[in-house]
């Protein structure tokens, strides 16, 4: 097996990686106004934010403090939050998971929603199902994720009172209630995801469903059905986990969106909530994280495309 | 009959295509999009709020900041077409005046991500290997970051306000526009064209500006109208955030974070502004995907 495909992957996660600690670390610098100021705020004497300043090293060359803080992050430490001086890394470690729970089950409901669409409208292209389709994927993606948030929440939790309008409640403890708060929130995520797959899983369809070896099964006799899953579909996927991959991104940024709006207490909302108050440290850690968080999806997507489609193995 | 001087025509006209001028191209796209149904719905819509965005306070019906506590949470009626808010305030002039925010945000983000997204995918298609890898490894990076998490990161340091977030969704898409660019000129830079220019001893900057970039300039146009639909979308998420417009002014994303705490008193609150939000993406998505057709009919579905 030739494993220089997975190497290369592997690499240039890291680049992107690694590029994102520089972007994450100029944020702070830029930032108008001394940390050490700010920590201790209007009050304190000069000499104790020199003090300070020492201490956290901002007196030294700006590459020599990346290149601590880098070291230092390496390790989990990212510093202490400006406002409650509480570890950042302490703080983030309990967001991650409601953070993935939710795109996770975002990503499953928006395939739920596209994948049967985008098929249907692919085997019956100018049909009326596919007119629909297609009109709904265009319409999708107009939709504002928070509008259509607030919609939901209006509809489904103050109106008909069916589902909570907010809050979170981990799987561990109640999985019904984890349920209940999810399906609002990802839903919400995967709708916007699913009408921009369903254009993309028609498209990778339709390439296949007129390749020369799916009219080959058809000319020998096969079944409609044995042509469709069995050549068109198995050689389709691979293009699809491709597009799923490339999809991560955005779905993060709908997460983030969803977090803030069903006071979801995951990343994205301590991201904000740090913006207000002007936590940069927080504000660094959060979108490190979430930066590592989609590079490790994307990365655990190129490999799956790698298990899907053993040519890839002699490129 | 009729089949022969229909044959005569497109053979003439397929001649005038070869010796007319350069912009038949452009006009056949035109003539293409006119045809099209959903582009010229969009562009429709679009007309609309650009009119609001041009002409909007000499066309509100009510004072959008003017307050009526004796009307507040009006239901849509003769009046009030779309209601009154939390202070009594008229829904529809207010939405009216958001139009111009929006547009605002989604056509000066957009040409920052333009202008430098392509510039530098330009030169990161056409020059060494070395420069390409570092611009577009650059690229990646930005591209790892979720859109919205990277704007909020952005104006979290330029500072809340309406500048920096038309700052910082320009910076987001900078991205998108280099990889479409340099994509474009790697498909041409080994064409004929290119490299008689080249040895003709055209400079690097002037075979970029005069060869290059006009055959590039369709993809590039498609994702300008596509990216203004997802620059309003973010403007109004950060809005909604309370990032972007500041108050009293009003802001479609601002309307929807205002009204949320009295959505149980008029839902209506919640309806307009998001409606305002979604039919203007909207136009520009149907626009775009219209454009895509009309410019590369080869790549039609």
């Amino acid at each position: 097996m030739n494993y220089q495909y997975v190497l290369q992957r592997l690499l240039s996660a890291i680049v992107v990686v690694l590029g994102v600690t520089i972007v994450v670390f100029i944020i702070v610098q830029i930032v108008p106004g001394d940390p050490a100021r700010v920590m201790l705020g209007p009050y304190a004497s000069d000499e104790a934010v020199l003090g300070l300043r020492e201490r956290l090293g901002l007196d030294r060359p700006i590459l020599e403090q990346y290149i601590l803080w880098l070291g230092r992050a390496a390790q989990g430490d990212l510093g202490q939050s400006l406002i409650n001086g509480q570890e950042v890394a302490e703080q983030l470690w309990g967001r991650i998971g409601p953070s993935f729970e939710l795109a996770m089950v975002s990503l499953a409901i928006g395939l739920a929603i596209a994948f049967p669409i985008g098929m249907i409208s692919a085997l019956k292209p100018g049909s009326a199902i596919d007119v629909v389709a297609t009109l709904f994927s265009q319409i999708g993606v107009s939709v504002p994720t928070f509008w259509m948030g607030i919609l939901l929440v209006i509809v489904v939790s103050l109106n008909l009172g069916l589902l909570p309008p907010s809050g979170y409640t981990p799987i561990a403890e109640d999985p019904g209630d984890w349920l209940a708060h999810i399906i609002l929130p990802a839903f919400t995520a995967g709708f916007v995801s699913a009408s921009i797959q369903t254009r993309f899983i028609r498209s990778a369809m339709l390439d296949v469903l007129n390749a020369n070896y799916v009219q080959t099964a058809r000319a020998k006799g096969l079944a409609e059905r044995a042509v469709v899953v069995n050549h068109a579909l198995r050689n389709a996927l691979i293009n699809i986990v491709t597009i799923i991959g490339l999809q991560i991104t955005a779905l993060f940024s709908g997460i983030v969106i969803v977090e803030v709006v069903f006071s979801w207490p995951g990343l994205g909302r301590l991201a904000l909530n740090a913006v207000e108050e002007r936590d940069y440290p927080l504000l660094q850690g959060a979108v490190l994280v979430v930066a590592v968080m989609v590079t490790m999806v994307n990365l655990f997507v190129d490999l799956l495309y790698f298990l899907l489609d053993p040519r890839i193995e002699y490129v | 009959m009729t089949g022969l001087p229909a044959k005569v025509d497109q053979r003439k006209s397929k001649t005038d295509e070869a010796l007319g001028p350069a912009n038949t191209l452009w006009r056949d796209a035109f003539r293409r999009l006119l045809r099209h149904h959903l582009a010229m719905f969009g562009a429709f819509v679009l007309l609309i709020v650009v009119v609001m965005g041009i002409f909007g306070p000499a066309i509100t019906p009510y004072d959008p900041n003017g307050m009526d506590f004796s009307n507040r949470f009006g239901n849509p009626s003769v009046e009030h077409w779309m209601g009154t808010d939390d202070f009594g305030r008229d829904i529809f002039s207010r939405i009216i005046i958001g139009a111009r925010v929006s547009l605002q945000v989604g056509f000066v983000a957009v040409s920052v991500a333009t202008i430098i997204g392509a510039s530098l995918g330009l030169i990161a298609g056409y020059s060494t290997r070395l420069t390409d890898e570092v611009i577009m490894r650059a690229m990646d990076v930005l591209y790892a970051i979720p859109a919205i998490l990277l704007a909020i990161a952005i104006v979290a340091v330029l500072g809340k306000g309406i500048g920096n977030t038309m700052i910082a969704i320009g910076i987001v898409y900078i991205p998108i526009f280099a990889r479409i660019a340099r994509a474009a000129v790697l498909g041409i830079r080994n064409e004929e064209f290119i490299i008689a220019a080249q040895a003709m001893g055209a400079g690097d900057i002037r075979i970029l500006l005069t060869h290059v970039l006009p055959n590039v300039l369709s993809p590039i146009i498609v994702e300008i109208t596509l990216s203004l639909a997802f620059a309003i979308l973010a403007e109004a998420a950060l809005s909604f955030f309370g990032l972007g417009t500041q108050p009293p002014d009003p802001s479609w994303g601002r309307m929807l974070s205002e009204g949320r705490d009295f959505f149980r008193q008029s839902g209506w609150m919640g309806v307009f502004p998001g409606l305002a939000i979604f039919f203007t993406v909207m136009g520009f998505n149907f626009l775009g995907d219209g454009l895509r057709d009309a410019l590369d009919p080869k790549l039609r579905r």
